[in-house]
């Protein structure tokens, strides 16, 4: 366990959690407020939709897939919770009613990739056009709220001592997927999948399943981050949430997983979450707006790929050249022998 | 037969039935909306195809690589507002030439730093232009001087009068210079990527990236040069642009690559790299705008419907890319094999005889 540990740290989890610890170092010093336990809850309160998306996003990527269309899930089950609401449907048949709005999109998404055999990428650019249409037919250019008040105050207020219901849901959510992912045959099918899905397939997984499973997962938990985020909004519209898909995917990248799928962790994409989280509240604190946030975001998403390659390129002609260094002394002393 | 399929390929029955939808839902409309064939419609459709299908084309040079480039939209924002801003500093003294030249400069060099990080830094293209994507916008938000948008009445009056006037008009249809300039372009880079050797490879290095490296094509030169082309060509886009709206906010033209990858892949242009024309691309632009104008104006459903239809349209054009321009290629394929084979066969028995 020790050993597995160190082993971590020196690899990219290490790297990560220095980069946390300079992010954490430095807010602490900038702002007085950053370390009052509110600034903290806030912290993890203000993104918390798009830290629970990722992570089943993490075993999407992993699986070599990607879900373009979390953020418009989240938008549509919202929608049609709020329509339905507006209605005058019982609100709990339109918390249910979202909640499956989001697994039949997920399913649709699952059925095309994995039955159909058609790209992610391209299934789920469509799923975003389309879903977030969806979304806007049904709310048009209305804003709906006045949900009823204990969804409001679900979403606004703590639960828990200062724990909030969403954050909880997280760490719940965060803790099946670190043992389903990591430590669960599954998860080991999961990898498989990610690194070759002709070898998983025949070695006996049934990789379509795995899959559809994964997509309609994704298309449920996008909605109840939907959800989560009308409850917290007090209200919806037809473009809540709109773009979210990037900001997760980025916080997936970013924790070591691989795009081509197969590699990466829970573990990395934790600390990733941990600081995007604390950057953009260090950044809020220095009143740096939203959008230069994100750039800021996407420059370390960049570096994060860019750095371990030119680490890994300067490593390789270093080897070469010593290498040829040999070959010479070798030649060298092969010629003395020759004129002895 | 045989003559039949050596003339004809599977993507050109792609294209012309992509050309008879079009035609359908060009009939269609016109019995539904009063005045569809009117040349207010059509001036407007053929402004916004000009613009959405010359920014395709570069993005269509970043797919045959099988690369994306999700950082379009942005480029164009970007130069289209600093191109306004240049123009609103100095409106006396920048020449035409200046900022078309400035706009397509600054792009390539946008094209440039998406490129090197792809070709030589080895990073996925969609991590690459996915962070570029959100810095370049950072740059025009965080842009300090002045106000923060572009403004008509600053801007000088060449620049507006470029959007408005006709290079010539056919009983009111007016030929915009924007939709020249378009028309212009997808000609000439069709006859590049099928005529010219830069053409050739890039659909070669696409389609099979590691054959293209081991024999010997330039893999890294050719996907950098793509991404120049498509960030020089997004520049060009960006300056139509501010041509087209003149009133600019630092949110120009986002969303603007999730339109131009939906064109191109209506269009037939593979995501996995190596299949696709420019023709068809601009076929895409047409059908997508040309439904987005209809459906704006069609009373019977709303108008919210236009991304819900967009979103479907899609997904059945590469099912049936999926399902039945690949199988057609796939028999094309192992025709041109056999008939290979025949031809070979003939060599041999007549080198036998000679």
């Amino acid at each position: 366990m020790m050993r597995s540990i160190l082993e971590r740290l020196r690899g990219w989890e290490g790297l990560l959690l220095a980069i946390l610890i300079v992010v954490v170092l430095f807010n602490t010093f900038s702002t007085p407020h950053y370390l009052q336990v509110q600034n903290q809850i806030n912290l993890f309160q203000l993104h918390i939709e798009k830290i629970i998306v990722a992570l089943i996003m993490t075993f999407i990527i992993i699986n070599a897939e990607i879900d373009l269309t979390v953020g418009s899930v989240m938008g549509l089950a919202g929608c049609v919770m709020a329509y339905l609401f507006e209605k005058g449907t019982p609100f709990e048949v339109c918390i249910l009613a979202g909640l499956l709005t989001g697994v039949l999109a997920g399913a649709i998404n699952g059925f095309m990739v994995s039955y159909a055999g058609l790209t992610s990428l391209i299934v789920t650019l469509a799923g975003l056009i389309g879903y977030r249409g969806l979304a806007r037919v049904l709310l048009e250019n209305r804003s709906i709220g006045n949900f009823p008040d204990w969804f409001d105050r679900l979403g606004q207020q703590p639960l828990v001592g200062p724990i909030p219901l969403a954050l909880i849901i997280f760490f719940v959510l965060l803790i099946i997927a670190l043992i389903i992912l990591q430590w669960s045959g599954a998860g080991r099918h999961i990898y498989v999948i990610g690194n070759s899905s002709e070898v998983a397939r025949y070695s006996g997984v049934n990789v379509r399943r795995v899959k559809m499973i994964l997509f309609v997962v994704s298309g449920f938990i996008a909605a109840l981050s939907g959800l989560l985020l009308a409850a917290r909004l007090g209200s919806m519209r037809g473009d809540t949430a709109t773009g979210t898909e990037l900001e997760v995917i980025t916080m997936v990248v970013l924790g070591g997983v691989s795009i081509f799928g197969g590699t990466g962790s829970m573990f990395g994409v934790l600390l990733s979450m941990l600081i995007i989280l604390n950057l953009r509240n260090g950044m809020g604190l220095l009143d740096i707006t939203g959008e230069i946030q994100t750039g800021v975001i996407g420059v370390l998403l960049i570096l994060s790929v860019l750095g371990p390659n030119i680490g890994r390129g300067i490593r390789d002609a270093w080897s070469r050249r010593r290498r040829v260094q040999h070959i010479h002394v070798g030649e060298v002393e092969n010629r003395k022998e020759d004129n002895l | 037969m045989e003559q039949l399929r050596r003339y004809f390929r599977p993507e050109q029955l792609r294209e012309l039935s992509l050309v008879f939808l079009i035609v359908l839902i060009f009939l269609f409309f016109g019995t539904q909306i009063e005045g569809y064939f009117s040349p207010r419609i059509f001036n407007r459709v053929t402004s916004d195809v000009a613009i959405m299908a010359v920014v395709a084309i570069g993005e269509t040079l970043c797919l045959l690589t099988r690369n994306y480039d999700l950082s379009v939209g942005s480029v164009v924002g970007l130069t289209a507002f600093f191109t306004g801003k240049l123009l609103s500093f100095y409106p006396d003294t920048t020449m035409p030439i200046v900022a078309i030249s400035f706009a397509i400069g600054l792009g390539a060099a946008l094209g440039l730093l998406n490129g090197a990080l792809v070709a030589y830094g080895r990073v996925p293209s969609l991590i690459v232009t996915l962070g570029t994507m959100a810095i370049y916008r950072s740059i025009i938000v965080a842009f300090p001087a002045g106000t923060k948008n572009v403004v008509t009445h600053e801007l000088p009056e060449w620049i507006l009068d470029l959007g408005r006037t006709n290079l010539f008009s056919i009983g009111g249809f007016n030929i915009k210079p924007l939709v020249a300039v378009g028309l212009v372009m997808v000609v000439v880079f069709q006859l590049v990527i099928s005529y010219l050797r830069f053409g050739r490879r890039l659909y070669a290095v696409g389609s099979n990236p590691e054959a293209a490296r081991i024999s010997g094509l330039p893999s890294q030169r050719m996907v950098l040069l793509a991404f120049i082309m498509s960030g020089a060509i997004a520049g060009l886009g960006g300056f139509m642009f501010l041509t087209r709206y003149g009133d600019l906010t630092p949110a120009a033209a986002q969303g603007m690559e999730l339109m131009v990858i939906a064109a191109a892949v209506v269009g037939g242009v593979s995501t996995n790299g190596g299949s696709g024309t420019m023709i068809g691309a601009l076929l895409g632009a047409m059908m997508i705008n040309l439904l987005q104008q209809s459906l704006l104006r069609w009373l019977v459903i709303s108008n919210f419907w236009v991304s819900a239809l967009l979103g479907l349209l899609i997904l059945v054009s590469v099912t049936i890319d999926a399902v039945i321009i690949n199988r057609m290629r796939d028999i094309w394929a192992r025709r041109d094999l056999k008939s290979n084979q025949g031809d070979e066969k003939k060599m041999i028995k007549e080198k036998g005889k000679a």
